[in-house]
């Protein structure tokens, strides 16, 4: 013990106070009031039981919509990302010409922030002179320009590509890192075996590259179910409120003063992160003590 | 053989060319339209014009707030990355040395936030308790807090790289915790570090949620809502926001273009460990 004596623990006082405070007390302050009516319009608070989350799960409010969006998005937005990045990074980490120029270029709008990634792509998508509009019409496809952000059957496809637009590069790039720590000799003693392309993707890449896919899993997942600003910016929920989700919906609640309602929601969200999360941290805290 | 590897190097180059324009051209219709005039702009073509009004720029400048909120963005991110490193570096150091229970369920607590999602509405009325709210100091604190499980949790698994013997010598030396510490570990912790102040300031500068509900005076806006908020006023005139865009973005991707290697090797801690 004492050694411990170097290592006092109010070291640990700063970042533990501010954390509690901040982060985990409005937390649990938030799930209390989730069963209350608090709301701007009345200064008493009263208890009100599972009334607030009876409210989200009434079919005619549409709040559920909102959180099978949120989830449908966490999905979709990851496999979109995902997939290609994977593909890409591959490729990117052979034999090409420009590999380094290509990996800056895409790497690109990570930096940028959603919020001005959604603006620079609400003058992109502009139905009559947007860039997108153009270029079908320049190469002949006119019938497919369409009205993305307010067209109910285009609007979610349109949300994914601006988000795969700047999130893809970031994927791709821990890909990458991935990629670059797994020794050359397993291929070399594959190619020995006879392996084929997708052979050598199964049986070596995707495995040694678990820890990158796990990386990009967890914070992909977390991001998409906590999507906001893109959202925001792009739709603000619309057309009608087709592309709301949990986030912009306890922002709605909040600006309309339905405070208890808002909590709710947010303990649903934190719910569901409690539920993928805790095991998720659990592997990354185990892996950390073996390594 | 040869003209089949051939024509799949044709065709990855294409690829590679067609994604490089989907990423560029954005960049380049935002550039070329803010030095337009507001009817031309309009129309958002990628062909320059030979006769830039460069006085969108000035507009921009006098009309959107964009010094005092570029201030305000460099004093969030700088402040709250300079606290996130000291608080974590900190706490990830003696919670990784100490051997103890106690020690370790503290860590997993704190590593538990990671995934932990904000409750906006709950959070105000914290602020609002401790005086906190639509305060830089409100906002500032509030990073440093959302950041800690991260930064803990990352700095934690370099601390253990650090050879316990380096603090051991240092205590026969006569030096205290606070010495050892600042003396001898920090500077150890370096890569760490960089890793982390660029996690956590690239996540300050671009966020947008935090101060839409934490910050109610427009003085005290970064560079994201102030855009936003320049947006809904002068929606009709795209060559103002295009101007503004340009501006937001120049900062941060000179800073991209000059500290590569230390962002992307940043961005991406984490990819290659486990």
């Amino acid at each position: 013990m004492t050694r411990n004596r170097l290592y006092p623990l109010y070291f640990v006082l700063p970042a533990l106070l501010l954390y509690v405070g901040l982060f985990i007390v409005p937390s649990l302050i938030g799930v209390g009031y989730s069963f209350t009516d608090w709301n701007r319009y009345s200064a008493d608070i009263h208890f009100v039981g599972l009334d607030n989350f009876r409210t989200v799960f009434t079919a005619s409010k549409h709040y559920d919509v909102y959180i099978v969006n949120t989830l449908v998005f966490a999905v979709v937005s990851n496999i979109v990302k995902i997939v290609p990045a994977l593909f890409l990074a591959i490729l990117l980490c052979g034999n090409v010409k420009g590999k380094n120029f290509y990996r800056t270029v895409l790497f690109l709008p990570t930096v940028l922030s959603f919020l001005v990634v959604g603006l620079i792509f609400r003058s992109v998508l502009h139905p009559s002179t947007g860039l997108l509009n153009g270029v079908l019409r320049g190469i002949g496809l006119p019938f497919l320009a369409g009205r993305w952000l307010s067209d109910p059957n285009l609007v979610w496809s349109s949300i994914i590509g601006v988000d795969a637009w700047k999130g893809l590069g970031y994927v791709m790039t821990i890909f990458i890192a991935g990629l670059q720590a797994i020794s050359q000799d397993y291929y070399d003693a594959a190619d020995i075996d006879g392996a084929g392309w997708w052979s050598k993707l199964a049986n070596i890449t995707l495995p040694m590259l678990m820890p990158a896919i796990t990386i990009n899993v967890v914070f992909g997942v977390t991001y998409g179910l906590k999507v906001f600003d893109i959202i925001y910016v792009l739709t603000n929920g619309g057309p009608g409120r087709m592309t709301e989700v949990i986030n912009t919906a306890v922002f709605n609640e909040f600006a309309s003063g339905s405070y208890g309602l808002g909590t709710a929601l947010s303990t649903l969200l934190l719910i569901v992160l409690a539920l993928i999360g805790i095991p998720l941290i659990r592997t990354m805290t185990k892996k950390e003590v073996e390594s | 053989m040869k003209r089949k590897d051939a024509a799949l190097a044709v065709v990855k180059q294409a690829l590679l060319v067609v994604l490089t324009l989907v990423i560029l051209a954005p960049f380049a219709i935002i550039f070329s339209n803010s030095f337009k005039t507001k009817v031309d702009a309009q129309q958002m073509g990628i062909v320059p014009t030979l006769h830039p009004v460069w006085s969108n720029y000035a507009t921009v400048v006098e009309r959107g707030n964009i010094l005092i909120s570029f201030l305000n963005s460099v004093l969030y991110t700088a402040v709250a990355t300079a606290g996130t490193l000291v608080v974590t570096a900190m706490a990830a150091y003696v919670l990784s040395r100490r051997e103890s229970r106690a020690s370790r369920i503290i860590y997993l607590f704190i590593v538990f936030g990671i995934m932990l999602p904000t409750n906006f509405v709950a959070l105000i009325k914290v602020e609002q308790s401790l005086h906190l709210l639509n305060s830089r100091v409100g906002l500032i604190l509030y990073y440093v807090a959302s950041n800690v499980a991260f930064g803990t949790f990352i700095i934690h698994g370099f601390v253990s790289t650090v050879p316990r013997a380096m603090d051991e010598s240092a205590a026969i030396d006569g030096a205290g915790p606070f010495l050892i510490f600042s003396a001898v570990i920090l500077p150890l912790l370096q890569p760490i570090l960089v890793t982390t102040a660029v996690l956590c300031g690239m996540g300050v500068w671009n966020d947008f949620i935090n101060p839409l509900y934490l910050l109610n005076s427009s003085s005290a806006w970064p560079m994201t809502l102030s855009i936003y908020g320049f947006f809904g006023r002068y929606e009709q005139e795209w060559n103002l926001v295009f101007a503004d865009i340009v501006m937001t973005c120049v900062p941060i991707l000179a800073i991209y273009l000059v500290g590569q290697r230390y962002i992307v090797s940043g961005l991406t801690a984490g990819a290659v460990k486990g």
